[in-house]
């Protein structure tokens, strides 16, 4: 309890000039002030020491693996494998973000793999033996996946059946239903010349437009952060230092522009992974500035009080299951257009549990109401670094694996204890 | 207390009768009286499990009743859910505050009830009100964009009270508002309360301090083992008489009939 003093009357006549002078969320006497560019600098490092990390400790794992693999294999950063990898990271990457979702509301779906080979199963079926037309068959691959969510989200929200057990059968199931759809054959080759997969092979975006993209992003970036600062300023409240807004522009350009010219040096930016970093936003954008998002956050927090606060808790769920097993499905559709087939492996072995491990190293919480839509970008990015970089050096999948499984662990460890530490820090 | 009724106390926003509620073999609630009238402070007292937190989530429409009927302005209705309590104008601070920790001030706030600025959240806006809001409450809250995990127990009662005014309510319920607080929190919710009976607004306050009971309610519903026993206008009885009808001092032949006749008087 901090029943907080009134000031002492010989400063009480300070005090309210400072209140008149300091914006409104800032007059506590309590608060440690914190201002200009060192104040936010402070602000960050204590949020780190009481275990809020969020993705830093990603970032260091990534910047870790990249450099023993660059100093094993000269090849790891160059940039043709740097290409594949962004190539390999965006079907399962795509897929990942539905698990960011579900377990942002402390569920899980361990049925994303075989939703994501049905959908494959139905595509290719569509496409070669139905001779349907490739926006109808990518449409109903979706569709496929979205109904399989809603089935989810219903037995979930009516039968309260817990979603391990629903999805576990729904791993089985639906992988026998994949095998059903493919027939005896088993496995169907798409037409190299099908746009879906010249679109998951060969479609890059032009070197120049890449650069204006980027340009546009960041300037789109400040422009932003300026109209909200004046409003904020507007209504009285504190703003973010210049300097400091200067600063996170400049970030974010180099962050975009590194990578983009060492990516341009090969073949350039493919229009997958454009398509999967663009489903990442959209998902980011609606998560933090959507009262749909809020609530996401809310019933992954605290169940109860999201439900007393009048939000549609089971349309949440529903909304939440029916994403996760589409994000599957456009998983999908995308892996069967780089193979340019789909067969009865599709969305089988390591897909299921890549997928769901690169959303919880990517710093998204096992334990709900904490994770961020980025989390299934630097996560995926995570995996298939370990995976390109072992076989680089003609390792087998027994030791990659290994390494991976021995990195997810280190994730949860970090998750677990950071939660620890948020607790004591008292920011759960 | 200067006033025991204010001169808008003349409607009844709220009224139950009959109302009743089983959870298994447990009677948790058996005909229940309860008016509320707007400008009027209802205090519903009673020992620990006499219903007080049934009755309350019955009529914030957490659980929905077995039997009974509720009307509100006048119009029966049936709450088959919070969301449906608010947006009849009900309003509850539960007991346990029902905050969610990963949220931060402005989240919990708003939440259910987000602003909108070109579709988006409006935080500028959310935060302005916030703010505005907390200091009309004198509340001493640090800072509105930390975890509600990281407020301490008072500040936390305050933000729950403050969230449940955000929505215009009609009825405000405050399931022990003052437990949690410290002496000079508590005279501010109390003065709270005060202001608003001064809104026109019905306030059903559950409290087990009788300080508190006597010092802000106009009338006192007191509940024992589910069932009314008795309903008294603050300004006609004694802190000892309410603290019997409580304990059960009063359960025998002839207060029962008494507090049969009781409510019958004061409800007609």
């Amino acid at each position: 309890m901090t029943t907080s003093s009134s000031p002492q009357q010989a400063t009480s006549t300070e005090t309210e000039e400072l209140q008149a002078a300091l914006p409104a969320d800032l007059q506590d006497e309590r608060l440690i002030a914190s201002r200009g560019f060192s104040g936010a600098v402070s602000v960050f490092t204590t949020r780190l020491r009481s275990g809020d990390l969020g993705s830093l400790p990603v970032v260091i794992g990534l910047i870790v693996i990249w450099g023993v693999f660059q100093a094993l294999n000269q090849d790891f950063l160059s940039p043709r494998n740097l290409v594949n990898l962004t190539l390999q990271s965006a079907a399962i990457g795509t897929i990942s973000i539905g698990v960011v979702l579900v377990l942002l509301l402390g569920e899980i779906d361990l049925s994303i793999g075989s939703v994501s080979g049905l959908a494959a199963a139905v595509l290719g079926v569509g496409l070669t033996q139905h001779g349907w037309s490739l926006p109808l068959a990518i449409i109903a691959a979706v569709l496929t996946g979205t109904v399989v969510g809603l089935f989810y989200g219903a037995l979930y929200t009516r039968f309260g059946v817990p979603s391990f057990v629903i999805t576990l059968a729904g791993l089985l199931g639906f992988l026998g239903l994949q095998l059903y759809i493919l027939g005896k054959e088993g496995s169907l080759n798409l037409p190299f010349t099908s746009p879906i997969v010249e679109f998951a092979q060969l479609q890059f975006l032009p070197p120049l437009v890449s650069y204006v993209v980027i340009v546009l992003i960041v300037l789109a970036y400040l422009g932003s952060r300026m109209a909200s600062r004046s409003r904020r300023a507007a209504a009285g409240l504190s703003v973010t230092p210049t300097t400091m807004l200067v600063a996170r522009a400049v970030g974010l350009a180099v962050v975009l522009l590194v990578p983009v010219i060492v990516l341009n040096q090969d073949r350039g930016v493919s229009w997958m992974f454009i398509l999967f970093v663009v489903f990442v936003v959209i998902m980011d954008i609606a998560l933090r500035r959507t009262s749909w998002g809020r609530s996401v956050f809310a019933v992954g927090g605290n169940v109860e009080a999201a439900r007393r606060s009048g939000i549609n808790v089971r349309g949440i769920y529903l909304s939440i299951f029916a994403l996760c097993s589409t994000f599957a499905a456009i998983g999908g559709v995308l892996a069967a257009g780089r193979l340019a087939a789909v067969n009865q492996s599709s969305g089988g072995g390591d897909t299921n549990l890549n997928a769901i491990a690169a959303a919880v190293i990517g710093g998204t919480s096992l334990f709900g109401g904490r994770g961020s839509a980025y989390s299934a970008l630097l996560g995926i990015i995570v995996i298939q670094s370990i995976s390109s970089g072992l076989s680089l050096l003609n390792l087998d999948s027994s030791i990659r694996f290994m390494v991976t499984g021995a990195v997810l662990l280190l994730a949860v460890t970090i998750d677990s204890l950071s939660r620890r530490s948020r607790a004591a820090h008292g920011r759960a | 207390m200067t006033t025991t009724t204010s001169p808008a106390a003349t409607d009844t926003v709220l009224s139950m009768t009959g109302v009743s509620k089983r959870f298994g073999a447990v009677q948790a609630l058996k005909d229940i009286e309860l008016d509320v009238r707007a400008g009027e402070v209802v205090a519903l007292v009673g020992d620990n499990g006499a219903g007080k937190s049934t009755l309350v989530k019955t009529i914030a429409g957490v659980y929905s009743p077995d039997e009974g009927h509720m009307s509100f302005d006048g119009k029966q209705v049936h709450i088959g859910s919070p969301a449906e309590a608010q947006h009849l104008g009900i309003a509850t601070v539960f007991q346990d505050l029902a905050l969610c920790d990963n949220l931060d001030v402005v989240g919990n706030l708003f939440l259910g009830r987000e602003l909108k600025h070109r579709r988006q959240l409006d935080e500028v806006e959310m935060e302005r009100q916030s703010w505005q809001l907390l200091r009309q409450l004198s509340a001493k809250i640090p800072s509105v964009r930390i975890p509600v995990a990281s407020l301490s127990g008072g500040q936390r009662q305050t933000v729950a009270i403050a969230r449940s005014l955000l929505g215009e309510p009609k009825v405000v319920m405050l399931d022990e508002p003052t437990a949690a607080l410290g002496v000079a929190q508590t005279a501010e919710v109390l003065n709270l309360v005060e202001r608003l009976r001064e809104r026109g607004l019905g306030v059903i306050l559950i409290s087990h301090n009788m300080a508190d009971v006597m010092a802000v309610a106009d009338r006192v519903v007191v509940l024992r083992l589910g069932r009314n026993n008795g309903i008294y206008q603050v300004s006609q009885t004694s802190s000892q008489e309410i603290i019997a009808a409580i304990t059960g001092a009063t359960t025998n032949a002839v207060s029962e009939r008494a507090a049969r006749r009781t409510p019958q008087e004061s409800t007609s």
